[in-house]
């Protein structure tokens, strides 16, 4: 059955079904209903905990603690608090462990303004905390992902011994649409090997990312990338749009891609043979699909609420076989179809 | 032959790599033996800091986690709020507890939280080098208050129990010294006494204790002996700050 969901307290829900009864946040505006949905409903659930956090950093540490323990736990925050949870994210790389973090996220640089942006790309997805590693990014374009996604992340998460960031903007927070949850999703991940229980019956487990040793470090970090390669094998995510015979391939992920989804149509409509493709998965990035499509393609266009940050990828991706084109708004505007029209049309 | 000491079981026999005169070997034995007394072994979770004690989970036979700088406090949280049967301990020096974990301790306390914090306060930063930490004394020379701690500029020392002891939470606050054989005692009641409450649910335990850093402060272990009774001491006043059964138990 269907409910109408805001995008924030639809994410909330779907996370408790997977079994992430453990909350700790700090309030910031445009993801307060997430904070505000888990300490209406963690303290009714055996087991279940809610803590407004003192700080991010508080709370991006606490995560760290209570998956540790090999439950599931989660944070979320918006711009100028992810900053504040870079530390602890890289720690969680470091240490290997399972958190999902949520990013919704808002203007910046600076305090920016509470208004939605996509551009916290280049933090969630080129490192962002310090050090050699890669965190899962995740990016819904509807209420009904932020759900889906959410519980994707809570499975990666385990699987990887990794942290995974769902990433939204303000506006799929905000929205309300209608929405299908399950009564609860899987959690059968055995962390036994590694949690920390209490040493009953077996050696003790340590859980920590200090390498003293130049070699020993190295070989760690090529551990982690391995890790990392299989990821980018295995769990790359997109999803295309009539860009089988697409002259014009518009690249646009989140609430961007449905925008783009109608400038396509109208394109169509005029005889252009425009298609999109949206990104799933920002890290690992859908790298082979855009130099597939280099093959036939004449040019790209991202299309970003930023003044341009997932268009490096999109090069990277066309090895300079095509151009790549930049169409973007910031400060809270969001593209028209007709803008993104206008913005092919000039380029062809 | 009767056997009338020996390794608690809690500690293995990895030789420690503290420097001759410091304070966190003696410590980490104190806090094994209450582990092996109270008989928490297998429940225990200690935390290692950032700092000389980064690598105190190499010598505690119980499940171990390193955290990041000052984080201590809230990696706890985590740990106790996700596993309410476990015995945590954070074990944090004055760099780490002091000054970058300021927000991360006094919420702890504040909340309440129902673990163990063992602050060793000696009144310098030590693994990077003996610099200004906000525990060192005014006048104290160190790498980075090269003609000793001038208050006009550095501001005075942090008094990190009698800070937390203004709060409600808190359920025991005791500031010992390792400088003689009763005050050894004493720092090994006071850590047994913070864990058995934990143990009973009784709210955040806290147990500051005075110890020397021979190394960084330029003096043999027995000069450091001295300094801390004549210096730190009249600072730090030793005593129980707080032994109140108010708070709420936590689990």
């Amino acid at each position: 059955m269907k409910v109408l969901m805001k995008g924030n307290e639809a994410l909330s829900e779907a996370a408790i079904r997977a079994g992430a009864t453990l909350y700790f946040g700090y309030p910031i505006t445009p993801q307060n209903e997430i904070g505000e949905y888990m300490s209406r409903r963690l303290p009714t659930i055996p087991g279940g905990a809610y803590i407004q956090a003192e700080t991010e950093v508080a709370s991006i540490n606490m995560v760290y603690g209570a998956v540790s323990t090999g439950r599931r736990a989660m944070t979320s925050s918006s711009s100028p608090g992810i900053s504040l949870m870079m530390e602890g994210i890289s720690y969680l790389a470091g240490a290997e462990l399972p958190a999902v973090v949520v990013s919704i996220m808002r203007g910046g640089p600076g305090l920016g303004n509470i208004n939605p942006e996509q551009a916290d790309y280049f933090q969630a997805t080129k490192g962002g905390g310090h050090g050699s590693y890669r965190m899962i990014v995740l990016a819904p374009a509807s209420v009904q992902e932020m759900t889906d996604l959410t519980v994707l992340a809570f499975d990666l998460a385990d699987k990887y011994r990794n942290p995974v960031m769902v990433i939204a903007d303000g506006n799929l927070g905000q929205m309300m649409e209608p929405v299908e949850l399950k009564d609860s999703y899987p959690n059968n991940y055995d962390h036994s090997d590694w949690a920390l229980t209490g040493a009953k019956g077996r050696k003790g487990h340590t859980i920590t990312s200090i390498y003293l040793d130049a070699d020993e470090m190295e070989d760690y970090i090529h551990k982690l990338y391995r890790k990392y390669g299989e990821i980018e094998r295995v769990e790359t995510r997109h999803e295309e749009f009539l860009t089988d015979d697409a002259d014009v391939v518009i690249v646009a992920y989140g609430i961007v891609s449905r925008v783009v989804r109608s400038a396509v149509e109208l394109l169509r409509a005029e005889g252009i043979k425009a298609g999109m493709v949206r990104p799933i998965t920002l890290w690992p990035y859908p790298k082979a699909v855009l130099r597939k499509l280099a093959d036939t393609a004449k040019f790209f266009l991202a299309c970003e609420m930023s003044m341009g940050q997932m268009v490096e990828d999109v090069q990277l991706s066309v090895e300079g076989r095509r151009p790549v084109y930049f169409y973007g708004r910031s400060g809270g505007n969001v593209p028209t179809p007709a803008e993104v029209v206008a913005a092919v049309k000039q380029r062809m | 032959m009767q056997k009338v000491f020996e390794r608690p079981k809690s500690l293995n026999d990895r030789p420690f790599h503290y420097c001759p005169g410091c304070g966190h070997g003696i410590v980490h034995r104190m806090i094994a033996e209450a582990i092996d007394e109270l008989g928490l072994q297998d429940r225990t979770v200690f935390i290692s800091p950032v700092g000389c004690s980064v690598f105190a989970y190499w010598y505690f036979e119980t499940d171990n986690v390193q955290a990041a700088h000052g984080r201590a406090p809230a990696v706890g949280t985590g740990l106790k709020r996700a596993n309410p049967d476990s015995i945590v301990i954070s074990y944090q020096g004055d760099g780490d507890l002091a000054s970058s974990g300021t927000a991360e301790i006094i919420h702890a306390a504040a909340r309440g939280e129902n673990f163990t914090v063992i602050f060793i306060n000696n009144a310098i930063y030590g693994m990077t080098g003996g610099q200004m930490a906000p525990t060192t004394l005014v006048g104290q020379a160190t790498s980075t208050s090269p003609y000793g701690r001038d208050p006009k500029f550095a501001g005075y020392p942090i008094h990190i129990s009698e800070m937390l002891a203004t709060l409600k939470a808190p359920r025991y606050i005791e500031r010992t010294s390792l400088n003689n054989v009763a005050n050894l005692s004493r720092t090994k009641r006071a850590i047994k006494k913070a864990l058995d409450m934990q143990n009973k649910g009784e709210g955040f335990t806290f147990v500051e204790v005075l110890a020397p850093c021979p190394t960084n402060w330029g003096l043999d272990p027995n000069e450091s002996i001295d300094w801390m009774e004549s210096n730190m001491m009249p600072e730090y006043p030793l005593g129980v700050y707080r032994d109140v059964k108010t708070a709420e138990v936590k689990s």
